[in-house]
């Protein structure tokens, strides 16, 4: 039987839940025993070659690339895990939600105390670049997902039992001290 | 009159002073019932509802309910988690719940229920109210994005003559938990401490302090809230 293959991405979030997966300290050789990766920041693997069993996503989508990437994850993978307190409600990023998108731009590129050298006021607005969503969105808002670890980040036992778990099918041992939103 | 009275709490026999609130009848006997905004020492208030029960088939809340002879009480049922559960839930997304951005975390009676209850995300969408700051305040920081009107530094928190410092403003949905300003002067450093103690989330923060206790050393962090009464040595009579 082959590999179960995994993907994971970084959406709105600060690569912390991506770290705590390293965390699992040297249990990451077995993971590899286990599974194998495809798109992911791990390997650098940037498009799709496969469809996957198992996508991890942090972070929330805060714009329209954001969700581009959640969406092509859902078509690609067969169960989709918000990783991390962003990717279940936003998270940090979820704190500009009061705050009108004028505001929130007008304070990073014009008013606020660290701009410099932006003489002609511009507020970037290249066609390239991806549009701001007018909030910032859990991700289980945009498309179905399938299972949530919540932790900021998720404790590396969690992810790993969370892993195992999903890998080998049996059920998931969950102390206390490892289920956190902090 | 016979001073005790016996009933059952999901099956198990029970005995406790006539009159007792079910909360206190129950930790009595080691049996943990939830509570948000009840606070020994104050009267109850019934308010938060997590503390319901259903007595001889009926919801009740626990913390304003006296126990009765042969009461036979559901505390830990299917029906009444998933109750517990969706009210949890509906506090999360109600207000502005960041946990890792607040500084009760760790030690904050909602999020403590929520790793108890095992609330991996809430099923309902989150809200994200438009609610301000109140720094005003030289000792105390009132942050309405985590309150959840509970009342319990209102009932608490008085002066020497027994007027209440905290006062509610405005109504409906708009409600919120202020300092009243004629009595502000009288939060001394002292009752400032207690009110911070007493919100049962981050709603209230004493100024310049914070993040004291490391993660892993605070209240919920290595045991979830009631275990101490769960553990409680009870001698059967």
């Amino acid at each position: 039987m082959s590999k179960p293959i995994i993907a994971t991405t970084s959406l709105a979030g600060c690569f912390g839940c991506h770290m705590s997966v390293l965390d699992i300290d040297e249990r990451i050789l077995e993971l590899i025993e286990l599974v194998e990766f495809n798109k992911s920041p791990i390997d650098d693997i940037k498009k799709f070659t496969k469809k996957c069993d198992i996508g991890l996503i942090e972070g929330g989508c805060c714009n329209s690339e954001n969700v581009h990437v959640l969406k092509e994850f859902r078509e690609h993978c067969r169960i989709l895990v918000s990783v991390g307190e962003c990717a279940i409600m936003g998270g940090l990023p979820a704190m500009r939600n009061g705050i009108p998108i004028r505001e929130c731009l007008e304070e990073a590129y014009l008013n606020g105390p660290t701009v410099v050298a932006n003489e002609n006021e511009i507020i970037p607005n290249d066609p390239e670049l991806p549009m701001l969503l007018d909030r910032v969105y859990p991700c289980h808002e945009i498309v179905k997902i399938d299972y949530f670890l919540p932790g900021c980040p998720p404790r590396a036992d969690l992810i790993w039992e969370a892993l195992v778990a999903l890998v080998t099918g049996n059920e998931m041992k969950l102390p206390y001290e490892v289920f956190k939103y902090d | 009159m016979n001073q005790f009275v016996r009933f059952t709490i999901d099956g198990t026999e029970c005995m406790a002073t006539r009159g007792q609130y079910l909360v206190d009848a129950a930790r009595e006997n080691g049996i943990f019932i939830p509570t948000l905004c009840n606070f020994p020492g104050v009267k109850p208030k019934g308010s938060c509802r997590i503390c319901s029960v259903k007595v001889n088939g009926k919801l009740m809340t626990a913390c304003t309910t006296p126990v009765a002879e042969g009461m036979n009480i559901e505390n830990e049922s299917k029906e009444i988690t998933e109750l517990r559960k969706s009210i949890i839930e509906l506090l999360f997304v109600e207000g502005n719940h960041f946990c890792p951005a607040c500084e009760k975390s760790g030690n904050c009676e909602l999020q403590a229920l929520a790793y108890r209850f095992g609330i991996m995300v809430p099923r309902f969408p989150f809200q994200f109210p438009h609610r301000s700051v109140d720094a005003s305040h030289p000792r105390i920081i009132k942050d309405h994005n985590r309150c959840i009107l509970c009342k319990r530094c209102i009932r608490v928190i008085t002066d020497e003559s027994g007027r209440s410092i905290f006062a509610y403003r405005k109504r409906g949905i708009g409600v919120e938990v202020v300092v009243d300003p004629k009595l502000g002067k009288q939060l001394t450093e002292e009752l400032a401490q207690k009110a911070m103690d007493v919100c049962p989330v981050g709603s209230i923060l004493v100024k310049e302090k914070g993040f004291n206790i490391p993660i892993g050393e605070r209240r919920y962090d290595k045991v979830p809230i009631g275990s101490d009464i769960e553990n409680l040595q009870i001698t059967k009579i």
